[in-house]
């Protein structure tokens, strides 16, 4: 039987993702630690995460799940989610500066402050940060995440800060926030998703789906 | 682009949904768990849950409840209403809760939403403001009066005498990453939001705001984002008592150029 090993760093809420797992994983088992060699075990490894990047990167790093988590990468299929997947990048722009797990080369860059009130009480269109909503996912390149997933699909997204990898055949999927932003990001065996497919009906249950059954192929 | 966002909001009493009108006179409107999976549905792009039970003693019905619901629906819930510690903001995102909303414990220790959002990150805390008008101080020279608005706490019968609109602003200072406001004048009335209240808010703060109180019809809707400027629209009765569904709601304002998802 395999296993999806969940990485639980005491950060944020599993419980959904725990549950959305379950739903799809068919006979694999679901395995929610941060027990390091345990987890090397596992078969796929998913990074949750919600919160400032500092927080998380000083979890990971105490618990020594940075460095699982690097290895690990060398080969399993690995899913980062929201926080989860932007500390795959090198760095983040959040809480002052933070380096990363470096797994894709790029940074983590905050969305533009919308610009104070120009003229009051004219009825313009204002975007607010954080990014929180409903939002659609352009698929930039194919994945076997993808399969079965329309184009243009809708995902729910909160988050105040992007992933910017380096190198454009890294971004899997862009939403526009005015400007388009890396929704969804890949390298080799790794996959990471900004927005939440946990909190994003059936079309995320079906990307999840996805890569519980990929074996880190055909990228 | 993002989606305007529609909200149908469950007011749970000891284990049910109830709606009452100014934050008095409750009936039944249903089982929480039945009301999320039809409003999931019918195409919701969130649920809220104000927990107005009053006596403490029902909290453990509300995590079952909570527990519950977020085992149905695979969409975000917000689940509000004696939110006092960081403990309770923990119990209620263990019990499957995506964020939480602060009221009057903000009020009485504003570092409170400070220390949850550092703790829990600023995404899952929701401040909500009861908002009532008030008389103006000030008046405008032509004779018109600036309209100006108090935040009410315990269910709107308790004044704290802060002004709303410095009060929003105050909040995402301490790490609210979003906010529910309701006017306490218009809620259960049916006769639209506070538009100007909306208005006044949205403009004053960079975070997504979600317009609450008086929603009797679809154009009500409309108003709070096209007038209000709100981020999303948050309705109860219309909905619960079958009036209209979500994904009606949806059609109308997507016929009205409103970017909702469907």
């Amino acid at each position: 039987m395999e296993t999806i090993g969940v990485i639980d760093y005491g950060m944020g809420n599993l419980h959904s993702l725990a549950k959305s797992l379950e739903r799809v994983a068919g006979n694999q088992r679901i395995f929610i630690s941060y027990d390091t060699k345990a987890l090397l075990e596992c078969d796929r490894l998913v990074l949750p995460g919600v919160g400032g990047v500092r927080a998380c990167m000083d979890e990971l790093r105490r618990l020594e799940l940075d460095q699982m988590v690097i290895e690990a990468a060398r080969k399993r299929p690995l899913l980062g989610i929201c926080l989860g997947m932007q500390v795959l990048l090198e760095r983040s722009d959040e809480n002052g500066g933070v380096n990363a797990l470096g797994l894709i080369p790029g940074s983590v860059v905050r969305f533009p402050d919308p610009p104070p009130e120009t003229e009051p009480g004219l009825h313009h269109e204002r975007l607010k940060v954080p990014h929180m909503g409903w939002n659609q996912v352009r698929q930039t390149r194919a994945h076997p995440v993808w399969a079965g997933v329309p184009d243009d699909s809708w995902f729910y997204f909160v988050h105040s800060y992007h992933a910017a990898p380096q190198n454009p055949a890294h971004t899997l999927g862009a939403a526009d926030y005015p400007q388009p932003f890396a929704a969804a990001v890949a390298r080799d065996n790794i996959v990471g998703f900004q927005f939440h497919p946990e909190k994003s009906q059936d079309v995320g249950l079906k990307l999840l789906a996805n890569f519980v059954n990929w074996n880190g192929e055909g990228a | 682009m993002l989606a305007k966002r529609v909200i149908p909001c469950l007011d749970i009493d000891a284990g049910r949904v109830v709606k009452g009108v100014k934050f008095e006179q409750l009936r039944d409107a249903g089982d929480p768990v039945e009301v999320a999976r039809r409003y999931d549905q019918q195409g919701a792009d969130e649920l809220v849950f104000l927990d107005i039970t009053a006596s403490s003693d029902e909290r453990p019905t509300l995590f079952k409840t909570v527990e519950a619901v977020a085992h149905e629906i695979y969409i975000p819930l917000t689940v509000g209403g004696g939110v006092r510690t960081s403990a309770d903001v923990r119990a209620l995102l263990s019990a499957g809760a995506d964020k939480v909303a602060i009221n009057t414990a903000a009020v009485l220790n504003p570092d409170f939403v400070h220390e949850a959002g550092q703790r829990f990150g600023v995404q899952c805390i929701v401040v909500a403001i009861d908002a009532k008008r008030v008389k103006p101080k000030t008046r405008k020279k032509d004779g018109n009066e600036t309209p100006q608005w108090q935040v009410f706490t315990h269910g709107g019968r308790k004044s704290t005498g802060l002004d709303a609109i410095e009060w929003a602003k105050t909040m995402v200072e301490k790490g609210a990453g979003e906010l529910l406001v309701t006017s306490m004048d218009r809620d259960g009335t049916k006769a639209g939001y506070d538009v100007e209240l909306l208005r006044a808010i949205s403009d004053a703060v960079p975070v997504p705001v979600v317009a609450s109180g008086g929603v009797g019809t679809l154009e009500h809707l409309y108003q709070g984002f096209s007038e209000g400027g709100a981020d999303a629209v948050l309705a109860a009765s219309i909905f619960h008592n079958g009036t209209y569904t979500v994904a009606q709601a949806k059609q109308y304002l997507a016929e009205r150029d409103v970017r909702v998802r469907r």
